[in-house]
């Protein structure tokens, strides 16, 4: 408890910015929207003027940004990126963020055994993504009610691609997490959680631009896209029980990793 | 029933030596010297007491149970103060002792106070701001604050000046009066001569010798420089010197036996300075264990 209670202390100012962040752009984008709104037929026009590979390359084909959910989408697709990298942060420096500041020694040091350290470490992160999550969550149902005026929009819906967020910062904090055991030295976590996002979120744009199905399995951001949830109403139920098991694997890897872990001196 | 007992225990990094087959017993209530030149294995020799490795091969057990099955258990009664002291930055003094004491089932605050003042630390400050110095003494206290039975100390007077080294080996004689058992690695011998009981001296990875302090000081060798006009080196050519070079009117030679039989020989000669030293670990190495 007094090691959950110390992580979450320290990740205190990092859950505030990140939260603030992700519910200033939600509000930035949903305030365009209500002022555009009656224009969104043109922008729709516009969009269809670009290359298809692009637009899809975003996912932003198949995407009707003259409806509230459609519109929402567009958004979340940053809101995404902004989570991921978050989730990625927290899982990439949770125990190696002790070793690059030297504090290794001090904590495992106390009489406390290594899968309680990580289970604590893993909880206030989670704790973190959370507190994150339901700003998202409440600002989202907050905004789209303010902005969208006496447009319909099906709120279950909007539930769904909600809950996708969660999936996807656990994808990302588990495999920055394992990422992290496997290397015996750990370089900067900035430089390995963005490369790891946007190496993902890259590898989803080329797979859509080019149709290659094959990309559409290795990341995360194929496995919860908020569009086709919108458009279809359901989750992509296949591609979302693999990132559970990548979630699940990339845990049970960490705490085996962790568990037989030298820790690396000065 | 000893304290530590470390059997067949060897480390290697890759392919990269730590430690080699290093076996050692330190019983209850001794002050126990570690001693070697950097690189030497100290460090890795307790990091594996304290889990924060695992070894190649061998095995490691404290208070009769082993490092690695009963580690949380056994690092509740020791107290580590590691080489290099790192905490979190952004921490108060009291904060990270208050945060060191909450892994120990006893209250600990009456201790920090009596430590800290002892240590002349400031607890409300940040320890970022603190010198090198001064984070060396939050370590102190952080090692020693939840009244351990067994004190590992890791080179632990670098960084302290010499009022606060005499203060620290006090604490710890004090620890040890009342009941602690200390394993304390040092390059320096001076310091672990005058606080050690026994002494383990590790190079290149394996101990080269293991014994009581008072044999190992009889054994030792002293380090001497005549300097003088027209003095003849041949004169010097007695038993116990080895190592006999002149370098221009100075002298130098390793001297091991009775002292008077030098001074006799150097007051006979027309000598302008001489000087009398401990010689370094790595002399001793050199000369001694080679």
């Amino acid at each position: 408890m007094n090691i959950y209670l110390q992580e979450l202390k320290m990740k205190l100012r990092s859950i505030i910015t990140w939260s603030i962040s992700v519910a200033g752009l939600l509000f930035l984008f949903f305030s365009i929207f209500s002022t555009i709104v009656d224009e969104m037929e043109m922008l729709n026009a516009v969009m269809a003027n670009y290359p298809p590979e692009l637009l899809a390359a975003f996912g932003w084909d198949n995407m009707d940004l003259s409806t509230v959910l459609g519109f929402y989408a567009f958004t979340f697709s940053f809101i995404q990126i902004m989570i991921s990298l978050q989730a990625a942060n927290y899982g990439y420096s949770l125990v190696s963020i002790e070793e690059r500041e030297l504090t290794a020694d001090f904590l495992l040091a106390k009489p406390v055994g290594r899968a309680k350290i990580l289970t604590n470490k893993l909880l206030a992160a989670l704790t973190g993504l959370l507190i994150t999550d339901l700003v998202l969550w409440s600002t989202s149902f907050f905004a789209v009610r303010t902005y969208a005026g006496d447009r319909a929009y099906n709120s279950e819906i909007l539930a769904k691609v909600l809950i996708t967020a969660f999936f996807l910062q656990l994808f990302f904090l588990g495999g920055g997490l394992v990422i992290s055991l496997l290397l015996k030295k750990v370089p900067s976590v900035i430089a390995i959680s963005l490369g790891s996002v946007f190496g993902m979120y890259i590898l989803a744009a080329f797979g859509s631009s080019f149709n290659e199905d094959k990309f559409d399995y290795l990341t995360p951001f194929k496995h919860f896209e908020a569009t086709k949830i919108v458009n279809t109403g359901e989750f992509d139920q296949p591609k979302m029980v693999i990132s559970i098991l990548v979630i699940i694997i990339s845990m049970i890897a960490s705490y085996v990793l962790y568990q037989r872990r030298n820790i690396p001196t000065v | 029933m000893p304290i530590i007992e470390i059997q067949n225990l060897s480390k290697y990094y890759g392919k990269a030596r730590g430690i080699i087959d290093v076996s050692l017993n330190v019983e209850e209530g001794e002050i126990f010297g570690f001693i070697g030149p950097n690189g030497a294995g100290k460090s890795t020799t307790i990091r594996l007491l304290l889990s924060l490795i695992y070894p190649t091969s061998g095995s490691a057990r404290v208070f009769g149970k082993d490092v690695i099955k009963h580690g949380p258990e056994i690092r509740q009664e020791i107290g580590y103060l590691p080489s290099e002291v790192f905490y979190y930055d952004k921490m108060k003094v009291i904060d990270l002792l208050n945060y060191s004491a909450s892994f120990y089932n006893k209250d600990c605050s009456q201790r920090i106070k009596e430590l800290a003042k002892i240590m002349e630390l400031d607890l409300k400050r940040r320890i970022d701001d603190l010198s090198y110095g001064n984070k060396k003494k939050v370590g102190i206290v952080q090692g020693l604050l939840h009244s351990p039975k067994l004190i590992i100390l890791d080179e632990p007077t670098a960084g302290l000046d010499p009022l606060m080294q005499q203060r620290f080996f006090d604490m710890i004689q004090n620890e040890n009066e009342k009941g602690a058992t200390v394993f304390f690695s040092s390059h320096i011998l001076s310091e672990v001569q005058r606080l050690c009981n026994r002494v383990a001296i590790i190079r290149e990875g394996k101990i080269v010798t293991l014994e009581d302090i008072k044999t190992l000081q009889k054994n030792n060798y002293k380090k001497i420089a005549v300097v003088g006009d027209g003095l003849d080196q041949a004169r010097f050519q007695i038993n116990g010197v080895t190592n006999l070079h002149q370098v221009d009117g100075e002298i130098k030679f390793f001297f091991k036996g009775d002292i008077n039989q030098v001074v006799q020989l150097v007051s006979a000669q027309p000598v302008s300075d001489i000087l009398i030293e401990e010689p370094t670990l790595e002399e001793i190495f050199m000369h001694y264990y080679a």
